[in-house]
């Protein structure tokens, strides 16, 4: 019953999410568009004036820039793997009937409530800490020698903490839509004598894949974005080991104070996390319809 | 028969279900843990037993007030969802019910604004707030947080409008129910529980946001993200110490998230489920 | 907001411009290390003389507050009334002309007490701009009971031959008793504050006079070599996440045999409530090598400054005053104890015998500050000033470039050549940039 009243109706009430969503993207993209062709150094300011491109090509041609890359996409890649494989396999789990599971629910989406650094300072320093971590004395326990998780293992190390704050929210998902699955249609199938594999593959997987888009998507936003268990952990190293792209910007904003840097980084990182986007969006995007 | 569950079996999920669970909480438990420790306890081996010491957070308290940043927090997570919701209920509403050719692509560029890396606008944010007299206000912050999260809540509320059936907004206009007795009693009911998992989920986002509320207070609006910055590597290892602020930190809302599990797993779907 | 409350906040703003003696607040920004917690908790005296200015604190971890502090004084935020900052940032404002000269300070405050080698490190052009409220250098820590166990002793004056040598006696590493400590966690106040202090000993610079980055010298790879290989022998394990703060917790339970690090961990690990080896610890000097007369030139103060936009400087300048005060320090030492004084700052306190008494690590102290010279930090003829670190702006994103790379190095993904070209191209590259080099 779309008539032309409700339709310009409807024009009103998306207004101002659209323009404040508006303004709050082109304000800040503007000025940082507008500064990353600055040579601007928040400690210089005297100095500041017209850099052209020369920001742009000092941050790509950084000796970490194609490391940064590489790790920004494995970290995504390896939290999404994580978080997607474990939610889909705890979502099953929890999805049966247990005793207590309210309470088992309850433990697994508590990650989900503690903020980025204090995660990020708990597992630095009571479980992944070489001396006095929890892993180190289950080490030490079974008579091995304690791993240096931030030396040996950095990048490892961070996807194990942020994907460890963002399984809660995969499984969550997740299991709602397994809860959403048509009971009867699988005990159907459980009559015909399908296995359980094949029941998984024909009717449970199919369901959740709207699911799985959702959270690939979502959390890919964010992930792109990680920086603080960086900065908390190996503070992007050792060597560039653990610097992903947000962190790399990081640096040049909050230790170098170098804004048009920053900024040229900035402009960098929303063109590859668009190309990202779009390419996220052709490989599952339908899935969406 | 297909359904019928045996003792045995439940068992033996119920056990791997608890395994799970517990090596996923434990983080979390071990800082409670290590709050309740002495700082001597704290570093000398894995126990599970503390010595229940509430030296720690005393400790914190009398360092840092824990008070006032626990009120900003809570003003300025609650204050921002609820104003999200006001901006989001009508978007989200008239792109669920009266859907446009682009309301997907809308919905995707909405997500999209949350690609700017926070730290490469900081200094433009940082100009804006301090020339508007915005500088550690908590209706500064409110809007910011507003703005951050305003994307994520208008796809959450726009996939639970989509799933009230059509069919009985128009019966109820067939009966000559006008939009606002249709708002009040049709649709109001259905949708509240999106609207509630919706705000949860928003309060908690804006809760655990350490960025922005970080770099843009200074005394007066300064959540506990800032209270825990005043804890983290001082000198030596303070581990209980620490423990004990973050316990302080995240308690909040984790007591929150565990009264609302239900209403959480019901309703995060972010349009998952057709 | 409604209109009484609107109306009442400005009858209140009226009042505050009427009668300035009113309530003024400060708002002081701190770094969260022991002595600035304990110097919130004691500002009694202050507040009780003066009724009408009220304290504010704003308490973060070191990283952020040096974010927070320098992005308010650069875009004159005015945010801050009272910043604690250190001996990079002091000269460095000071030229920008972001920070009030602290010239007419009271008589009481004597400035001539203040220890030279912080007086200059905190001036510029002979103006003094910020009040020191701790100093440290670096020294020498290690255990008695363990040197004498393994046969060797160290002289007030090691060379880093005699450290080597300690550091191999005393190692045990079936016992877990590592021969040496030193930091290896990234970052230009962390490993690189050694490091840099280090390759001074060694006779090394970071630039030359032309601002050309040194790093592919002998001094350097001599320096870093020797560094990689004490810590990959007699190191602990994970040395490259260790920064003071681990290092402390390590020596403190019994771990180190020696440690190179900040003169104010002495009062730490002498501390019977914290340390398990209180009573056996010695003190040496900073090492050198041989035939370079460079103790490696290690200065830092925590300091009062305000920034030039405080609307309060007559206020903020009686709270700078009194908290660094001879005064303040007697009032710690009444509550505490005498270890427990700010260390560093004054003469007065190394001449009171009643904290040389109590505080056994009080001359060796006193020696390694005064030693310092921050002027001029290298042997060889060097364009910039600063201890441990190089006194440009550019140097925290620099020296945290080159802390990953010697990090990385320690953590053995690369060897100390690799290491060292590394940052050679990548410092270049900043200087370049940053238009040091033409």
């Amino acid at each position: 019953m779309a008539t032309r009243q409700t339709q310009s109706l409807a024009r009103l009430m998306r207004a101002p999410a659209i323009l404040l969503l508006l303004v709050w993207m082109v304000v800040p993209l503007a000025m940082t568009l507008y500064y990353s062709f600055l040579d601007y150094n928040l400690l210089n300011p005297g100095q500041t004036s017209w850099a052209g491109w020369f920001n742009y090509k000092f941050f790509y041609t950084d000796p970490a820039f194609f490391a940064a890359i590489g790790n920004t996409l494995l970290l995504v890649l390896g939290v999404l793997a994580i978080t997607v494989i474990g939610g889909v396999a705890i979502a099953l789990l929890i999805d049966r009937p247990i005793f207590g599971q309210g309470l088992v629910r309850i433990l697994i989406i508590s990650p989900f409530f503690v903020m980025p650094p204090v995660a990020a300072l708990i597992w630095k320093n009571m479980i992944m800490h070489p001396s006095y971590g929890v892993f180190a004395d289950v080490a030490r326990f079974f008579g091995a020698q304690p791993v240096d998780w931030f030396a040996q293992y950095p990048l490892m190390s961070i996807i194990l903490i942020v994907a460890w704050q963002w399984l809660p929210f995969a499984t969550l998902i997740l299991l709602t839509a397994l809860q959403s699955l048509d009971r009867e249609q699988i005990e159907a199938a459980e009559m015909d004598g399908a296995g359980a594999v094949n029941r998984f593959i024909h009717l449970v997987a199919p369901h959740m894949a709207r699911a799985v888009t959702v959270v690939i998507l979502i959390q890919t936003i964010f992930l792109l974005g990680v920086y603080a268990e960086i900065l908390v952990t190996t503070n992007g190293g050792p060597g560039y080991a653990s610097t992903n792209l947000t962190y790399l910007i990081y640096r040049a904003a909050r230790l170098n104070f170098d804004i048009g840097g920053a900024a040229a980084g900035g402009i960098i990182a929303v063109v590859l996390a668009n190309i990202v986007a779009i390419f996220l969006m052709r490989a599952v995007g339908k899935n969406l319809d | 028969m297909a359904r019928a569950v045996t003792t045995r079996t439940k068992i033996g999920y119920t056990i791997a279900a608890w395994a799970v669970a517990l090596v996923i909480f434990f983080p979390i438990l071990y800082t409670i843990i290590t709050s309740l420790k002495t700082e001597q306890e704290a570093i000398s081996g894995f126990s599970l037993i503390p010595s229940f010491s509430t030296q720690s957070f005393s400790d914190v308290q009398s360092q840092n007030n824990y008070w006032r940043p626990f009120t900003n927090s809570v003003i300025l997570a609650v204050g921002s969802t609820l104003l999200a919701l006001v901006v989001a209920i009508p978007a989200a509403w008239a792109m669920a019910f009266s859907p446009t050719k682009r309301t997907k692509d809308i919905l995707m560029w909405m997500l999209s604004t949350k690609m700017m890396p926070a730290v490469a606008v900081l200094v433009p944010i940082y100009l804006i707030f301090l020339r508007t007299g915005l500088m550690d206000t908590r209706i500064g912050l409110t809007i910011l947080l507003m703005l951050i999260n305003l994307p994520i809540v208008v796809w959450m509320l726009y996939t639970y409008f989509r799933e009230i059936p059509g069919e009985i907004l128009e019966a109820a206009r067939m009966d000559g129910a006008s939009l606002r007795d249709e708002i009040i009693h049709v649709l109001t009911p259905m949708a509240v529980p999106g609207i509630a998992s919706t705000l949860l989920l928003n309060v908690i986002l804006a809760w655990n946001e350490a960025f922005w509320t970080i770099q843009l207070t200074t005394t007066n609006a300064a959540p506990l993200s800032a209270f825990i910055a005043s804890f983290s590597s001082p000198q030596g290892l303070f581990w209980a110490k620490l423990s004990a602020a973050s316990v302080m930190a995240i308690a909040p809302i984790l007591i929150l998230g565990w009264f609302s599990q239900k209403q959480l797993v019901r309703g995060l779907t972010f349009g998952a489920v057709k | 907001m409604n209109t009484t409350l609107r109306g009442l906040m400005g009858a209140c703003a009226l009042t505050a411009l009427a009668a300035p003696a009113l309530a003024e607040t400060l708002t002081i920004a701190t770094v969260n290390n022991g002595d600035m917690v304990r110097m919130q908790k004691m500002t009694a005296p202050f507040t009780e003389a003066n009724p009408d200015i009220q304290l504010e604190w704003v308490t973060l971890e070191e990283n952020i507050l040096r974010e927070r502090v320098t992005t308010d004084i650069a875009t004159k935020g005015g945010q801050y009334d009272v910043l604690t900052i250190g001996t990079y940032e002091v000269p460095i404002w000071a030229k920008q002309g972001w920070l009030t000269p602290l010239s007419d300070l009271p008589a009481a405050y004597d400035v001539e007490d203040l220890l030279p080698a912080v007086r200059q490190a905190l001036s510029a052009d002979g103006q003094l701009f910020a009040a020191p409220f701790y100093a440290e250098s670096a020294m020498v820590m290690y255990r008695t009971d363990l040197a004498e166990a393994a046969g060797v002793s160290i002289p007030e004056n090691p060379t880093w031959a005699d450290i080597k040598l300690a550091a191999e006696k005393m190692t045990d590493k079936d016992k877990e008793i590592y021969g040496i400590c030193l930091r290896g966690k990234p970052g230009w106040g962390e490993n690189m504050a050694f490091l840099t202090a280090m390759a001074n000993s060694y006779g090394a610079r970071w630039f030359d006079t032309d601002w050309k980055p040194q790093f592919d010298s002998p001094e350097w790879k001599e320096a870093l070599v020797d560094y990689l290989a004490l810590m990959q022998n007699y190191g602990p394990p994970g040395a490259s996440s260790n920064g003071f703060n681990e290092n402390l917790s390590l020596f403190q339970q019994g771990k180190c045999g020696m440690w190179i690090d900040a003169t104010v961990a002495a009062s730490f690990v002498t501390d019977p409530t914290d340390s398990t080896v209180a009573d056996q610890v010695g003190f040496a000097q900073f090492p050198n090598k041989e035939g370079v007369e460079n103790h490696g030139n290690w200065l830092w103060a925590w300091s009062l400054a305000i920034p030039a936009t405080s609307q309060k400087q007559e206020a903020a300048k009686k709270f700078v005053a009194w908290a660094t005060s001879k005064d303040y320090t007697a009032q710690v030492a009444a509550a505490e104890g005498w270890r427990a004084a700010p260390p560093g700052t004054r003469v007065s306190l190394y001449e009171n015998p009643e904290y040389q008494a109590a505080a056994p690590f009080a001359a060796m102290t006193l020696a390694a500050i005064d030693a310092a010279n921050t002027q001029k930090s290298s042997v060889q003829d060097i364009p910039y000033t600063g201890g441990q670190f190089v006194a440009i702006p550019e140097f925290q994103g620099i020296g945290t470039a080159v802390g990953q790379q010697f990090s990385a190095a320690l953590a053995g993904r690369m060897t100390a050549e690799a290491a060292l070209a590394a940052v050679q191209t990548s410092v270049t590259r900043d200087m370049t940039r940053a238009r040091y080099i033409k």
